[in-house]
């Protein structure tokens, strides 16, 4: 069982969520942090680190003495990625996407598949939780393929799986929710969250994705987000109010299920949710 | 005014650090300024910046591939071809999942009878929206689009021409989350980039990543440290950071639950009368003060 927490605006509670669920769930869980350019789950989870390996993408390379100057690979590139000055073939590391088109038109095999390190990605333990984390390099672009990779990188036999998405809904945020059984939407109910709300839910529906919700600081804001859920069937699965405690505790870095009781019974609600709509 | 606008991006890491209610809060302030929505993904500051819209700019970027079920010989090489896993069978032919398409072509190579097509692809539309005392360049990300960059330049043109047309001093960015190709997009030229951070470790950590960008990029930070009561520890520390890295922190802006309540009626901090109010004043006071030495 795979869930993932999404939200079109950061800052929602998807972390405190995510990492909430996975102590309810308890040991034999994964939490995987697939916000790679932020990562921040550790920081609640302490994990210890058992396991760090870096990540890379494929980044043509040219090989030396071959380019004859037929300029195909620059025209293949759909990216402009490449440029061939006389018989020097230039790559721009940062507009490649790693399609491979520009080594597979070569015709004097003068471009091979390199790699390029854009991440990495941490295998860990937290009391009995496997913990996945991916970490983008600072300066690098592309997320999207460390997001695919750490997905996928929980053990097989890990149950439930707890993906923490980036924000937002672009590729990133659907590589990261695209292998979940039920997307849980963090809102709250302000006109930005509302506004953000229906771009998560409308790109889970594109992606054919079910999907529930969880209302943070349900008593700071209006009805609109309630209503919008009612009137799509959305199901609500808890309401957290504002509470400074949970505040002060994510303030300290610990898993808040540990202290509010509010939270730990959302945590429980999402998992009752999930375990009654995916078996 | 002459020469090139001031601009400043402000930046939180994760969002949710009320940095688009702090950027409202200032194009109120600065009265006659641009003022540019670069989270392309999550734009939310026409929500509280009122104004006349104009109409909506197209943003085609890239192209994305389909399949011709009638000429598909079901041979599936388009799928081995394709390295984003975007070609699926799907009924004894081929199909192609139009939102994980990066329009590379890779699979109308491999295809033997010609059965791809590739059509330009509408990723997403912007608009200029006049404001009482200035402008708004805001648009609007498709679903499960990868050209957030992109979009991010092209506003940002947008605006940079207006201030130029209009003699206007001052643009001034949301930024989008994050530290990737959106935010590269966002930071690129500008004179400061403002980070909002908060006194978490969460809002540490994110910060921490921020400022590396930002000297990744040689340009110059500042720190504003929000709801800074909630945590006077992490005040402290994320003000001991900020010493040893040498960048400075403009304001600290204090915890107010009825700030969401305002929001909720697509109101600002300003009118309230609050510490935050006060808070967002002395930092409009700093930037000024900057902007102009
Ligand atoms: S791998 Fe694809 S994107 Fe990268 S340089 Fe080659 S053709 Fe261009
Ligand atoms: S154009 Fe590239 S990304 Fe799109 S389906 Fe074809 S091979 Fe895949």
């Amino acid at each position: 069982m795979r869930i993932a927490f999404a939200s079109g605006k950061g800052g929602t509670g998807k972390t405190m969520m995510a990492t909430s669920v996975a102590r309810v769930a308890g040991p034999g869980a994964a939490y995987v942090d697939a916000d790679v350019e932020e990562p921040n789950g550790h920081l609640f989870l302490h994990p210890t680190v058992e396991r760090e390996t870096r990540f890379a993408v494929d980044l043509p390379e040219p090989v030396p003495d071959r380019c004859d100057g037929c300029r195909l690979c620059q025209q293949h590139c759909a990216f402009h990625a490449i440029l061939v000055a006389g018989t020097r073939v230039l790559v721009f590391p940062e507009l490649c996407h790693s399609c491979d088109v520009c080594v597979d038109v070569c015709p004097r095999d003068a471009l091979a598949v390199g790699k390029m390190e854009t991440g990495t990605v941490r295998l860990g333990d937290a009391d009995g939780i496997f913990v996945v984390e991916g970490r983008l390099d600072v300066g690098q672009a592309r997320a999207t393929p460390l997001i695919g990779h750490v997905t996928r990188a929980a053990p097989p036999d890990a149950d439930p799986v707890l993906i923490d998405c980036p924000p937002g809904t672009s590729c990133a945020a659907v590589s990261s929710v695209e292998g979940a059984d039920l997307v849980v939407l963090v809102t709250e109910p302000t006109p930005f969250g509302l506004h953000d709300l229906e771009l998560a839910a409308e790109m889970c529906r594109e992606l054919g994705k079910p999907v529930a919700a969880v209302i943070n600081r349900a008593d700071l804001g209006d009805e609109a987000v309630r209503n919008w859920l009612a009137e799509r069937g959305i199901p609500l699965l808890a309401e957290i109010p504002f509470d400074r405690g949970i505040a002060e505790t994510y303030a300290a870095g610990g898993v808040v299920a540990d202290r509010s009781v509010a939270v730990r019974r959302a945590a429980e609600a999402v998992l009752a949710h999930a375990r009654r709509e995916l078996s | 005014m002459t020469g090139d606008p001031t601009r400043i991006a402000v930046f939180s890491g994760k969002g949710g650090t009320g940095k688009t209610t702090l950027v409202a809060s200032l194009v109120r302030l600065a009265g006659r300024v641009v003022a540019v929505d670069c989270d392309v993904d999550a734009a939310n500051l026409a929500l509280l910046v009122p104004g006349e819209d104009g109409p909506p700019t197209p943003f085609v970027a890239g192209e994305k591939a389909r399949i011709d079920p009638d000429a598909c010989l079901g041979c599936g090489e388009c799928a081995d071809a394709c390295s984003f896993g975007a070609v699926v069978p799907d009924a004894g032919v081929y199909r192609v999942r139009q939102v994980f398409c990066e329009g590379c072509r890779a699979c109308g190579l491999a295809c033997p009878t010609g059965a791809i097509r590739y059509e330009p692809d509408t990723a997403g539309t912007w608009r200029v929206r006049r404001t009482p005392e200035g402008w708004l360049v805001h648009a609007r990300l498709g679903i499960a689009q990868d050209n957030s960059g992109k979009l991010v330049s092209e506003v940002r043109k947008a605006a940079d021409r207006i201030a130029a047309e209009e003699g206007i001093g001052l643009v001034l960015i949301d930024g989008p989350p994050g530290v990737g190709c959106p935010v590269h997009a966002a930071i690129g030229g500008v004179d400061l980039a403002l980070v909002v951070a908060e006194p978490t470790p969460a809002g540490h950590h994110d910060m921490e990543r921020m400022l590396e960008l930002a000297r990744h990029f040689d340009i110059p930070a500042a720190v504003l440290i929000n709801k800074h009561d909630l945590s006077p520890p992490g005040t402290r520390r994320i003000e001991e950071t900020c010493a040893r890295l040498g960048v400075p922190v403009l304001g600290r802006i204090p915890f107010d639950p009825a700030v969401p309540g305002r929001m909720a009626q697509g109101r600002t901090p300003l009118g309230g009368g609050g510490e935050v109010e006060r808070s967002i004043r002395e930092i409009h006071a700093a930037l000024a003060e900057r902007a102009a030495r």
